[in-house]
């Protein structure tokens, strides 16, 4: 009785695309240059700090010579979550607030790529919170940063989870009333294994920041100051050294491993700190699986998929 | 039962009789083990070369309570689990009370005389046979057999009836307690046997099932949420997520135990938009994906779909169908989610449906649905349902050599690439697995802004038109290659019932029956119900009547949500609807019932 109206059909990959010349790779593949690497022009407004996050993501290419094929990146929604656009590599720009369960599928999947999410304080601690907690504590192995403006920028001045109380938007026009989250403080209460802040203003060190998050095995979260100039001008003038505020790294003798000073130093009355706040070698969620995969799969080794499954028909009779 | 000789009574009055089946119903609690017994019965009619369906209630709520295991065993082909049973077994009172009227005429009543008081008008209607099963348990095993023994017990007891095979029923038991220790093997076979001993052949007639004819050789017994889960597998589904729901819940811990052997992940998240959304992601990372949910999960699920639809990206989406709306009945069977399946989403968003009628079938249409999902990059609704998860059926084991599919990705290098090329045969997108080099050093970005052939978002309005109709185009194309519709029974005559998912069985039984009345009744089931096949209309013009006999509710309009969808695309005042929303499956009679109805009312 067996009746299959659509099975199995090999399909073609790009249709009369796929004509063209494949060329072969050089053994030594250089490195992409910034030209090669930019996409889409950018649609944020003039000023934005998000723009700094690009240049910086696009260093880290350079630098880390990551080639095209290899590039992923996902994002949310909101100003900041237009990203992948920018970048001429692999990207989704999937719904409001889901990117990190999104790209936990994509670094499950594939454990030859490193996964880069972008977005806002909205889409992360607003509609996404429950994720970056979940996502925080399986510490699956992927790089989310931030872009923390304290504001909706996209949708034109509402207050974000990270609004200070007092902040005049449009939701809250005699300022904000409710105490924000503080990101990186959570992001360590969650059981994030690697948590850094940084800040737009300081290129050389979001390029750092990003350098370390590329090396942790695991789940590593980067709040990244970045104003939005159009709805929430000023905002970390304070963390500005060249608007006389200050910018204080993380101290030399702080125990990146020590979660209860961590938290303390992620506390901190803002400006706080920046640079590394914790940072703890725990196995990966990619690891786990793997380690449960090797396993099970040691157990039927040397058979084809279909033998593995017959063993469990043959319970069945 | 159905009868066919009648041996001479040996001495001692007793006679064995040759049925071709038999309903048997267990009524007790659900911590009595009664799953088990039907489960241990299905499995050996499968072993018998037999046809089986089951049928069983469980309560919502993790305490217990009342519940029953319906089966159906015969030489032939079964259609349905039966209206009436041959047999009852009951433990308590509760459950004599509320099934006898379940038992045919002159059935017979077995009762645990330790708790069941039989009333003098029931004696009347039916033979009873009280056996002391709750203090016999405990004479033959020890214990208080309060909720332990009592059912293999009482499977002894069956098996003598019907004269079932004791040697494979005692295999069965042991391969059941495997890994445990040895004693509970034992102690099992010790109430096995001692209600086998129970000469019950000096109360009622013995049965003796006719010898299959031995076209149901090779067979093998699951439930409808295993062979979903085992078609997934064979189809190449590696990755997975999802988040706990009655009844889809053994779809995801089936998944989660057995993909690992296979290299894969099922992913259990913090809730159905992670699941859905983790889902997608894999199917982008290159392993087309399943979630799945029941009910309110669905609903969760809907705006990443909607992604799904507008980025063009494969999916399986699971619905196993519960009472709604909202927690609704968990444990109780509907058709009400086809509104949600075909419709739910934002924007026009066009999206596969399809639902398997059975056991057997919810293994193929899982190939099918990974392969739609993967050929036309598209979401698919795989819409099953508590009937069908539930019950047991014995079919022709898969050819699994043949079946089984390898889908890895290809990330073999490509010259160019355009993922939503407007020129596409079809209007089919295929995306590349992040991973491909693509020579041209232009890369595609997947999206749900609307967007130009290389995903970068455009409000352009020619753009958006085109775009959407590339996304309707392709199931378009989807529907021309659908196999033409089948009519069960003369494509001419009076009625034409239209069913869809689990009630195919029952509705062709109905039809059977009325046929065999001499009633002018064919069928037709719709198994692709978005995009629906073409040309139903064709066969819609051969009959009076048309009648979409489902299982959800009438609504405002007084059309159940097939009929109003077949309504909508042929507009013919022909179509009516027969629907209920009781949690039960169809029953035969009910049916015939429903259809004279409907006819006494059109004269
Ligand atoms: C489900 C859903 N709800 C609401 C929106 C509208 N929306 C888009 S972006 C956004 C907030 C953006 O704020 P943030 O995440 O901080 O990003 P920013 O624009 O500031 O970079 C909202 C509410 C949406 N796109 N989807
Ligand atoms: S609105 Fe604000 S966040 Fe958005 S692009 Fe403009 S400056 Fe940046
Ligand atoms: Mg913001």
């Amino acid at each position: 009785m067996s009746k299959l109206s659509f099975g199995y059909e090999a399909l073609d990959r790009t249709g009369d695309l796929n004509v063209g010349e494949i060329p072969e790779l050089p053994e030594d593949r250089p490195a992409l240059k910034k030209k090669q690497i930019a996409a889409d022009h950018p649609t944020w407004c003039p000023g934005c700090g998000d723009f700094s996050v690009l240049a910086l993501y696009f260093r880290l290419i350079e630098k880390r010579k990551i080639h095209h094929e290899k590039i992923t990146t996902v994002a949310g929604i909101g100003c900041s979550s237009r990203f992948p656009y920018f970048v001429q590599g692999h990207g989704t720009h999937f719904i409001h607030g889901r990117a990190l369960p999104y790209a936990t599928g994509v670094s499950l999947c594939r454990p030859d790529l490193h996964v880069f999410v972008f977005g806002g304080d909205g889409d992360a601690f607003s509609i996404g919170g429950n994720h970056f907690n979940h996502t925080a504590r399986k510490n699956v192995r992927l790089t989310y940063v931030v872009m923390d403006n304290w504001v909706y920028g996209l949708t034109k001045k509402q207050t974000s989870p990270t609004s200070p109380v007092g902040f005049k938007s449009k939701t809250d026009m005699w300022g904000a009333v409710d105490p924000p989250i503080n990101p990186a403080k959570q992001a360590i209460a969650a059981g994030a294994t690697f948590v850094a802040r940084s800040t737009h203003t300081n290129p050389k060190h979001i390029h750092e920041m990003m350098d370390a998050a590329l090396d942790h095995e695991g789940f590593s979260f980067i709040q990244c100051l970045s104003e939005c100039t159009e709805f929430y001008e000023g905002a970390f003038d304070a963390a500005n050294p060249r608007k006389g505020g200050e910018f204080n790294l993380v101290p030399e003798d702080h125990d990146v491993t020590d979660q209860d000073a961590a938290i303390k130093l992620a506390d901190e009355v803002f400006p706080g700190k920046f640079g590394i706040l914790y940072k703890v070698d725990e196995k990966s969620k990619n690891a786990k699986e793997q380690e449960i995969n090797a396993k099970f799969q040691a157990k039927v080794e040397g058979m084809e998929d279909w033998e593995i499954l017959q063993q469990n028909f043959n319970r069945m009779k | 039962m159905s009868e066919s000789t009648t041996a001479a009574p040996d001495s001692s009055e007793r006679k064995t009789s040759e049925i071709s089946e038999a309903v048997i119903r267990i009524a007790g609690n659900s911590q009595d083990g009664i799953q088990a017994i039907g489960g241990f019965l299905a499995r050996l009619a499968g072993r018998s070369e037999q046809d089986v369906m089951t049928f069983m209630t469980i309560p919502s709520t993790i305490s217990g309570g009342p519940s029953i295991f319906q089966v159906r065993i015969g030489t032939g082909e079964i259609l349905s689990s039966g209206d009436e049973a041959d047999v009852l077994l009951a433990f308590y009172q509760h459950s004599y009370e509320n099934h006898i009227n379940f038992v045919k005429k002159s059935g017979i009543v077995l009762y645990d005389s330790d708790h069941v008081e039989p009333s003098e008008e029931h004696q009347k209607n039916y033979r009873h046979v009280g056996v002391a099963v709750s203090s016999l348990t405990v004479e033959a095993i020890g214990g208080s057999a309060r909720d332990k023994g009592k059912n293999i017990f009482a499977l002894g007891l069956i098996t003598r009836m019907f004269d079932l095979n004791v040697e494979k029923l005692k295999k069965l038991i042991a391969e059941r307690f495997k890994g445990k220790p040895e004693s509970i093997t034992t102690t099992a076979h010790n109430a096995f046997d001692a209600g086998y001993a129970q000469d019950v052949g000096n109360l009622v007639d013995l049965y003796e099932f006719e010898e299959p004819d031995g076209k149901l050789s090779n067979q093998v017994v699951m439930n409808g949420n295993e062979a979903l889960a085992y078609g997934l597998i064979a189809a190449g589904v590696r990755f997975g997520a999802g988040y706990p729901i009655t009844p889809w819940s053994d779809i995801m811990e089936l998944l989660r135990r057995e993909l690992p052997k296979y290299g894969g992940t099922f992913m259990q998240c913090e809730d159905e938009i992670a699941s859905v959304s983790m889902a997608i992601g894999g199917s982008w990372g290159g392993r087309v994906a399943v979630t799945g949910s029941s009910g309110p999960g669905i609903a969760l699920k809907a705006e990443a779909i909607g992604w799904a639809i507008m980025a063009e990206v494969p999916l399986v989406v699971v619905d196993v169908q519960r009472g709604g709306p909202s927690t609704g009945m968990p444990t109780s069977v509907e058709q009400s989610d086809l509104n949600i399946a075909v419709f739910g989403g934002h924007g026009d968003s066009p999206r596969v449906v399809i639902a398997p009628a059975h056991v057997e079938d919810a293994f193929y249409t899982a190939i099918e649905a990974v392969n739609i999902a993967r050929k036309y990059s598209v979401p698919v609704i795989l819409l099953t349902d508590q009937a069908i998860a539930t019950r047991i059926e014995a079919f022709a084991e898969p050819n699994l050599k043949e079946l089984c599919q390898d889908i890895s990705p290809d990330l073999s290098a490509v010259a160019d690439h355009k993922p939503y090329d407007l020129d596409a045969n079809d209007g089919i997108t295929r995306h590349l697995a992040p991973g491909t080099r693509v020579a041209s050093g232009k890369y595609p970005v997947l999206t749900g802004l609307e967007h130009d052939e290389m995903g970068h978002p455009t409000s352009s309005r020619e753009l958006h038109m085109d775009m959407q109709t590339k996304r309707r185009r392709k199931l378009q194309a989807l529907r021309e290659s659908f196999p033409a519709t089948q009519v069960y029974g003369p494509d001419e005559g009076n009625i034409l019932v239209v069913g869809w998912g689990s009630s195919q069985g029952p509705i062709r039984e109905a039809v059977d029956r009325m046929r065999g009345a001499g009633e002018s009744v064919s069928a037709i089931h719709i198994r692709y119900l978005n995009p629906l096949p073409d040309k139903l209309d064709e066969i819609f013009s051969g009959f009076h009547h048309v009648v979409v006999v489902e299982l959800n509710d009438e609504g405002l309009n007084g059309y159940g949500q097939l009929a109003q969808l077949l309504r909508a695309k042929y507009a013919d005042p022909k179509i009516q609807s027969i629907c209920k929303t009781d949690g039960l499956t169809w029953r035969i009679g009910e049916i015939v019932e429903r259809i004279h109805g409907f006819e006494a009312a059109q004269k």
